[in-house]
């Protein structure tokens, strides 16, 4: 509800906004889909012409596709199974009362704010180096052989580190959902007679079931496109390469931008059907 | 109205809460701690804790061995500049969504949203060759303006849900009051609204500061930020452990204590509004 | 000066019209209260004045001059909120300055105006508080302060009690009526609060449906509504309608009494019936009771006074035959 001045109003100032991220998303978007279909490669004769799909069936055909897809599911599965599980629990274990709660919310959620090549090094060598890493001296202290954790372990070891970042972030939406269940409702569930288990799987699991949704939502589209932690430990090797990480080894290691670009909209296709899900969600509470 | 709880049930919790939280904070208690010893404490079997001799030497090398002020300086610049230039874009957009919404202005939001979803990975090559074309590669102006692209549908999210939650009534009041559209905005909503453009802000700067796809592919040395600066450190300067503590330390002090204060609206931001 | 007049003024919010074309004119110093139930039009009536909504069609004119298009700021009006409306982040005395701030007003007029203002509504006592210091009757001061300070041609009020409880709803209720007489200023008023409209107006414009049911000072609403809706709205409590037998009697279709023109007898009278409830004010006795003819239905009673009578008590009722309100069956009102 308004008048025709502030609706013409309005409209211009959001069209600086529109305008740029339409730009913003267009152009590249374009470019991609340009260069999919033709043979660019920029270190061995430029463009060479128009090739149809072959971009995109070489890219499903090559040895590294199938590899790099089950890698992808893998490390996005196992981080949303693990942040998910331990970000439910520890979320229902701060929403207790205790003593110095604002302090362990600190330093369950710093985790997050540590820039990923930071966490991607720390983790490799500090704590994952075969030699002088905190994991070797532990497993030397109690008579093991150090995990060569980056080669041996190299899936496991990059889900642990993805998952160090992404659980507080969980952990912080979950407690933040959980807060707000009206503690009311507990009772007159525990008044019905049901037990703790019954009351968690009755009452709280219910309620957080939207804010559980978000979180493997907006956490899959962070996921599949986790860059620094490969670049910085692995650099996409011992079966580390992601669906992100052979895309970008196609266009800027190999320059093979044709390939590059066809795994690119693969990439935006996989993206986008993650996202329908997300904005619908979204979009429903906008209407309230 | 929650339950009193009986002291002991609160001290097991009090003990299992702190147990968990230093466990997940200690890679970066450790982080901090290894920066301030020498490279032979540092890879040390049995490791020390806390009783070795403190040392900040290992600060002094990095600054002199890679510049790090520079970086830092270019984390700031492409930090602060995408996040300042993306709000002063941002704010008359959300004005316009939060108070004279149209049957489009869902939809508007929605796609904004989508454009965040598109995977760097699928554009890093239109973006590296425009970049390229135009000789902003290795620039921080160029950083500026994608970070704040991308960005920007957070940024815009953001204040719309701030936005929402001020009574249109207000500023209908400032129009009935004499006031325009310039003063409507820059005198009623805009102070009213502080503390959301406060925390947009805050986080999206947290954002920039850490992002560390664009940054590591298109910068090399003018524009380098500290996530690059880090990522220098992989090998094999990596296998001193002090001095990468200390690096590392450096490189994220300054965004731990701002995302301290920022946890609340955290939530709010990285969840377009759902989950409050 | 503040004469408005409502030229053929429409408003449709897409396919959906909420006011059909309507007249209206609002004389210089009048106090009008647009009053219906909620969701009828009163309150977009107010925000097209204002300049707040767009009219699809029609004029509106103020001392003449045609309005239409002229942005809120520029007609010359001030309001009253709902909610007050107040600017959380300015202390009383920049919320009151702030339409003079806007009118570039040098700032000694403006400190005097914003003194003056604060005496009479006994703000000088929290000039430097905010907004959220204040209770509700202190918000509302406030708010009618920044109105004044203008000396706009007319003030709009938005059911401006309604957040205000019953006690303090009374209060400014008169605070306002003698500001309205002081100031001697056009004033339109929203509410749907039907004493509130009887108690303050000059001027009564019912709207239902975004239509003019009847416009008219409040004893004329009271004594001629014009038909149904208008009696079954104005007075409390509510007329009592009958029709079928009782209404041929009269040659009507219906015919409405209300619950103060009704005698009460526990001897004889026109109708038999048995009391539902009575409330016994003390001031007042007001029965609910069941006539034996149609016991499903219920007829209140308005009794000056206490009188004697419980749940299941046999009474009579004999209705005053001057104040029989008889309508046709389109609902108008007959003779």
């Amino acid at each position: 509800m308004a008048t025709q001045h502030s609706r013409s109003a309005a409209r211009i100032m959001m069209a600086p906004a529109v305008f740029l991220l339409l730009v913003w998303m267009l152009v590249p978007l374009s470019m991609t889909l340009w260069f999919s279909v033709r043979s660019y490669l920029p270190l061995r004769g430029g463009d060479q012409g128009f090739v149809g799909l072959e971009n995109f069936t070489r890219f499903v055909t090559s040895s590294a596709f199938w590899p790099a897809i089950l890698t992808t599911l893998i490390i996005v599965g196992g981080v949303l199974l693990i942040s998910i599980v331990f970000g439910i629990l520890l979320a229902m274990l701060l929403d207790q009362p205790m003593w110095g709660q604002g302090v362990v919310r600190i330093l369950v959620i710093a985790p997050f704010f540590v820039m990923p090549t930071v966490s991607a090094l720390v983790w490799k060598n500090m704590f994952m180096d075969p030699v002088n890493g905190l994991f070797a001296h532990l497993w030397r202290f109690f008579g093991a052989d150090p995990i060569v954790w980056l080669s041996d372990a190299s899936v496991f070891s990059i889900i642990m580190i993805v998952s160090w970042q992404w659980l507080p972030f969980a952990t912080l939406i979950l407690l933040t959902a959980i807060q707000s269940l009206d503690s009311e409702q507990l009772e007159a569930a525990e008044m019905d007679g049901a037990n703790p288990l019954a009351r968690f799987a009755f009452i709280t699991l219910p309620h957080l079931s939207r804010a559980i949704t978000i979180v493997i939502l907006i956490q899959t589209i962070f996921l599949l496109a986790v860059f620094a932690e490969i670049f910085v430990t692995t650099g996409g090797a011992f079966g580390t390469r992601t669906l992100t990480y052979l895309i970008y080894q196609r266009v800027l290691e190999s320059q093979n931008v044709g390939l590059g670009s066809a795994g690119g909209v693969y990439a935006i296709i996989l993206a986008n059907i993650v996202a329908l899900f997300l904005m619908r969600i979204v979009g429903k509470n906008l209407d309230r | 109205m929650a339950r009193a709880v009986t002291t002991q049930r609160k001290a097991l919790n009090t003990t299992l809460a702190w147990i968990i939280g230093l466990l997940i904070f200690f890679p970066i208690l450790w982080t901090i701690l290894t920066s301030f010893k020498t490279e032979a404490e540092a890879i040390a079997n049995p490791p020390v804790f806390l009783f070795f001799d403190w040392t900040l030497e290992n600060y002094a090398v990095v600054q002199e061995r890679s510049n790090y002020m520079r970086f830092l300086w270019n984390s700031v610049i492409i930090a602060g500049g995408s996040t300042i230039l993306g709000v002063l874009i941002a704010v008359p957009a959300a004005w316009s969504m939060a108070f004279v919404p149209s049957r489009r202005t869902k939809d508007i939001l929605l796609w904004m949203l989508s454009t965040k979803m598109l995977p760097a990975v699928g554009v890093l090559y239109p973006i590296y060759l425009l970049c390229i074309q135009l000789g902003v590669l290795d620039n921080r102006l160029a950083l500026v303006v994608i970070l704040m692209l991308i960005n920007l549908p957070i940024i815009v999210w953001m204040l719309y849900t701030y936005f929402r939650e001020i009574p249109g009534e207000i500023l209908e009041a400032a129009r009935m009051d004499g006031a325009g559209l310039k003063e409507e905005i820059l005198y009623v909503l805009t102070p009213m609204a502080i503390p959301g453009i406060a925390s947009t802000l805050l986080l999206n700067f947290i954002l920039a500061w850490n992002e560390a796809f664009w940054t590591l592919n298109l910068t090399s040395v003018d524009a380098a930020p500290l996530t690059a600066f880090i990522a220098s450190y992989s090998s094999p300067e990596g296998l001193f452990f002090a001095k990468l503590s200390a690096a590392s330390t450096m490189a994220i002090a300054p965004i731990l204590i701002l995302g301290w204060f920022s946890q609340k609206q955290l939530v709010r931001g990285l969840t377009f509004g759902a989950v409050k | 000066m503040g004469r408005i007049t409502l030229d053929k003024v429409q408003k449709a919010f897409g396919e959906v019209e909420v006011i059909p074309p309507l007249d209206l004119t609002i004389e210089d110093g009048e106090f009008v209260v647009f009053v219906g139930p909620s969701g009828c039009g009163k309150s977009t009536l107010l925000r097209l004045i204002a300049g707040l909504e767009d009219v699809t069609g029609g004029q509106i004119r103020i001392d003449g001059n045609d309005a239409t298009s002229v942005p809120p700021a520029k007609r010359g009006l001030a309001m009253v909120f709902q909610s007050y409306a107040l600017y959380p982040h300015m202390s009383v005395r920049k919320n009151i300055a702030f339409p003079l701030r806007m009118a570039k007003m040098e700032q000694a007029e403006q400190d005097r105006r914003v003194q003056a203002a604060a005496d009479v509504l006994n703000l000088s006592d929290y000039i430097d508080r905010r907004p959220g210091q204040l209770s509700g009757g202190q918000r509302q001061r406030v708010a009618i302060g920044r109105a004044i300070v203008r000396e706009p041609s007319a003030f709009l009020f938005d059911e401006p009690l309604s957040n205000l409880d019953a006690a303090l709803r009374h209060g400014m209720r008169l605070e306002i009526s003698e500001l309205h007489k002081r100031l001697d200023t056009t004033m339109i008023y929203v509410t749907h609060d039907q004493v509130e409209a009887m108690t303050m107006a000059d001027k009564i414009v019912v709207l239902q449906a975004g239509v003019i049911e009847q416009v008219g000072s409040p004893l004329e609403l009271y004594k001629t509504p014009r038909n149904l809706f208008v009696a079954g709205f104005i007075g409390s409590p509510k007329m009592n309608f009958f029709d079928g037998a009782e209404a041929a009697k009269h040659d009507a279709h219906t015919i409405g009494i209300r619950p103060e023109h009704l005698t009460v007898s526990t001897t004889e009278g026109m109708w038999k019936g048995t009391v539902g409830v009575a409330e016994h004010l003390g001031s007042d006795t007001f029965m609910h009771i069941h006539p034996e003819a149609n016991p499903s239905e219920t007829i209140t009673v308005r009794v000056g006074g206490e009188f004697s009578a419980t749940h299941g008590d046999t009474v009579f009722l004999t209705p005053a035959s001057d104040n029989i309100h008889r309508f046709d069956a389109d609902g108008m009102r007959m003779g």
